[in-house]
């Protein structure tokens, strides 16, 4: 029996911090890929550089992470998307970004390239003329009418394209097209230095900041193999829990808003802006950009800082019940039960986790296990399993709750000493992680003698959009908007 | 007069002079009220969420006549966010083409004003300019709620004059 363990035990290593990567002859991908199917092993993110495709996978079971790679040095690799569903938009990107092709793979169309640039595959070494518009060809099913929605799309939603068949009022098929939002990021990282770069990390996703440059830190701090000091430790817990809070009051709001109940909907919006403005008065700025940087943070919690948001926890705080009270009343919770509804076994093969996954029973947060700095609190984290959107409005809130407890614990104890750790220009490979308000992001980077070489940052996106195309299916067309609020579907910051 | 014999002509001075006291009093109640469509052209969700502040009662941004429409066909001013992407440059001329005259662009956020961080990529052409004409600039990553609110007054006055 082959399992995910026998492959990689005889691969040839290389360092990639805080774990190992695994050097797989192709034949060997195959059959991890195979053998990661059968234990249940989730896809993570699936990347390249100019000579290799790499992939992280998690076991649930007992919590590991396995990096390997291939060599996809002759413009090609095993495609993992016939076994593993979760690898096909990832595999459509490598090919626009580094022009590897996935040999086998399930769908090859374009990605993120829509044929508008100047040059194709911008990564590879040496790129190539641009490419033909692709046309979106569907397997639309007979006599079923076509909606196309996007990619400008409502008010103040972020640009995607989806494509609907309907049958009636019933949504048949779903298919989602993004990459509007490219802008390059990974091109504009390479060859800067990660203090540089940082800014690029922490406008992946505006309202993931603070994840994705905690997320970018620690891998430079991996790869460098120096660790931030307890203070600035405890305050990039303290922003990124404000960040969950913040993220969450947009989402019930949001939700609340297309749910038609105005009073929570303006609740949740009021407590967002007092929490807002402390972050303000704490750190310099509203969403805390720019806020984290390698080997710590970017500046002390400002003297009023610590009372301004413990002023707004307590608002919040007082104000929670009645939110939840509202979400319990019928008049909310008869629009949001049964709505987007995720299988468990669905989500979990699509590496989803956050709010959305841990509604359908995917009980992974990476605080617990792959953030060592999160133990002394121990966070505690809730799992539903009826998948719908009134599951994760709940989820929410429990959330928010303990995100309160997180903040007061972090700032009620805060260490004393330096902020930020000198660094030197070395070498490495790392990975790090954050917890999102989607959910996970990982980030990785390979340093040559202190400038990136190359990186990848996975946003939780990639698995939340192939999610969400299952969940519209089946779905009545009146229902997107607030689905797409419920899953809290991004797409910048896997436009990259 | 018989029912069947065809109406008198209007008196075309009497009809001009309506139209101007109609225009009047149009200009006069509705003149102080806009209508904006938001475009995203690339943002990273920041400046979206600190629009979506301006909808709080801290804030309150239809007291002043400003209020968010679903549609460019709708719209008096395009308000648009983010570094345009040349994936998005299409949608965004398209939205303005839609757009009934007089209409006003608005870069809201330094990626729409100039590129920001992303100009010189390869997927960027630049700001909102580069693709429509452009009458205002709100700066800043993103901008906060009070200088968007600010910046969106301005237009507000120089259109109620």
């Amino acid at each position: 029996m082959t399992t995910v363990k026998t492959i990689i035990r005889d691969a040839p290593v290389e360092v990639c911090r805080p774990w190992l990567r695994y050097d797989l002859r192709h034949d060997a991908w195959t059959s991890l890929a195979r053998a990661a199917a059968t234990e249940g092993q989730v896809l993570l993110a699936l990347w390249a550089d100019t000579m290799k495709v790499h992939a992280l996978f998690l076991d649930h079971a007992d919590l590991t992470i396995v990096a390997v790679s291939t060599s996809a040095a002759d413009g090609w690799y095993p495609a993992l998307s016939p076994v593993l569903p979760a690898a096909s938009l990832f595999e459509r990107m490598i090919h626009d970004l580094w022009g590897h092709r996935a040999a086998g793979a399930t769908d090859m169309r374009g990605w993120l390239d829509h044929g508008a640039w100047l040059l194709s595959h911008p990564m590879a070494t040496r790129p190539g003329p641009p490419v033909q518009p692709d046309e979106p060809h569907h397997i639309d099913p007979d006599d079923a009418m076509i909606l196309p929605l996007g990619p400008i799309w409502g008010p103040l939603d972020e640009a995607a394209h989806l494509r609907l068949a309907l049958d009636g009022p019933w949504i048949l098929q779903a298919e989602v097209r993004l990459g509007f939002t490219h802008k390059g990021t990974l091109a504009l990282m390479q060859g800067k230095s990660p203090r540089i770069a940082a800014r690029f990390a922490a406008r992946l996703s505006g309202d993931a900041t603070v994840a994705h440059s905690v997320a970018f830190a620690r891998a430079t701090e991996a790869a460098m193999e120096i660790q931030a000091p307890p203070r600035a430790v405890a305050l990039r817990i303290a922003m990124m829990e404000i960040e969950r809070v913040a993220g969450h009051l947009d989402t019930l709001g949001e939700v609340a808003r297309l749910a038609e109940a105005p009073v929570a909907r303006s609740q949740c919006g009021l407590l967002r802006e007092t929490l807002l403005r402390a972050s303000d008065t704490a750190f310099g700025h509203r969403l805390m950009m720019d806020c984290v940087v390698r080997g710590g943070v970017a500046a002390d919690i400002a003297t009023p800082g610590p009372h301004a948001i413990l002023r707004a926890l307590g608002d919040i705080a007082s104000q929670l019940p009645g939110i939840r009270r509202l979400h319990d009343a019928p008049s909310l919770s008869s629009r949001l039960v049964g709505v987007g509804r995720a299988g468990g076994a669905l989500a979990a093969s699509l590496g989803v986790g956050g709010v959305a996954g841990r509604a359908s029973g995917v009980a992974f947060d990476s605080r617990n296990g792959f953030m060592p700095e999160y133990s002394r609190f121990a966070p505690r984290v809730a799992v539903r399993h009826d998948g719908d959107a009134a599951a994760r409005q709940h989820l929410r809130i429990f959330e928010i709750e303990e995100s309160l407890r997180l903040i007061g614990a972090a700032l009620g104890d805060l260490p004393d000493g330096p902020v930020t750790v000198a660094l030197a220009p070395v070498s490495g490979e790392g990975i790090g992680c954050a917890e999102s308000v989607r959910g996970t992001v990982w980030h990785w980077l390979r340093l040559d003698h202190g400038q990136i070489a190359a990186v990848f940052p996975a946003d939780p996106g990639w698995g939340l959009w192939k999610l969400a195309e299952r969940v519209l299916e089946h779905a009545v067309a009146d229902d997107i908007d607030l689905i797409r609020a419920s899953l809290a579907l991004p797409a910048s910051g896997m436009d990259l | 007069m018989s029912p069947t014999s065809p109406p008198e002509p209007v008196d075309p001075a009497a009809l001009d002079s309506l139209r101007a006291r109609l225009d009047e009093a149009a200009q006069t109640r509705l003149g102080r009220s806009l209508a904006i469509r938001h475009i995203n052209t690339g943002s990273c969700n920041g400046c979206e969420l600190e629009l979506r502040a301006l909808h709080t009662a801290l804030y309150n941004l239809e007291r002043f006549g400003l209020r968010f429409v679903d549609s460019p066909l709708h719209a008096d001013v395009l308000l648009v966010t983010g570094p345009l992407t040349r994936n998005l440059k299409a949608a965004l001329e398209q939205a303005r083409g839609a757009t009934p005259e007089p209409r006003w662009v608005v870069a809201m956020g330094d990626c729409a004003v100039d590129g920001g961080v992303f100009r010189g990529s390869y997927a960027v052409l630049g700001g909102a300019g580069v693709a429509v004409p452009v009458d205002l600039t709100i700066r800043g990553c993103p901008p906060a709620p009070a200088m968007i609110l600010a910046g969106l007054r301005t237009l507000l006055e120089a259109n109620s004059k």
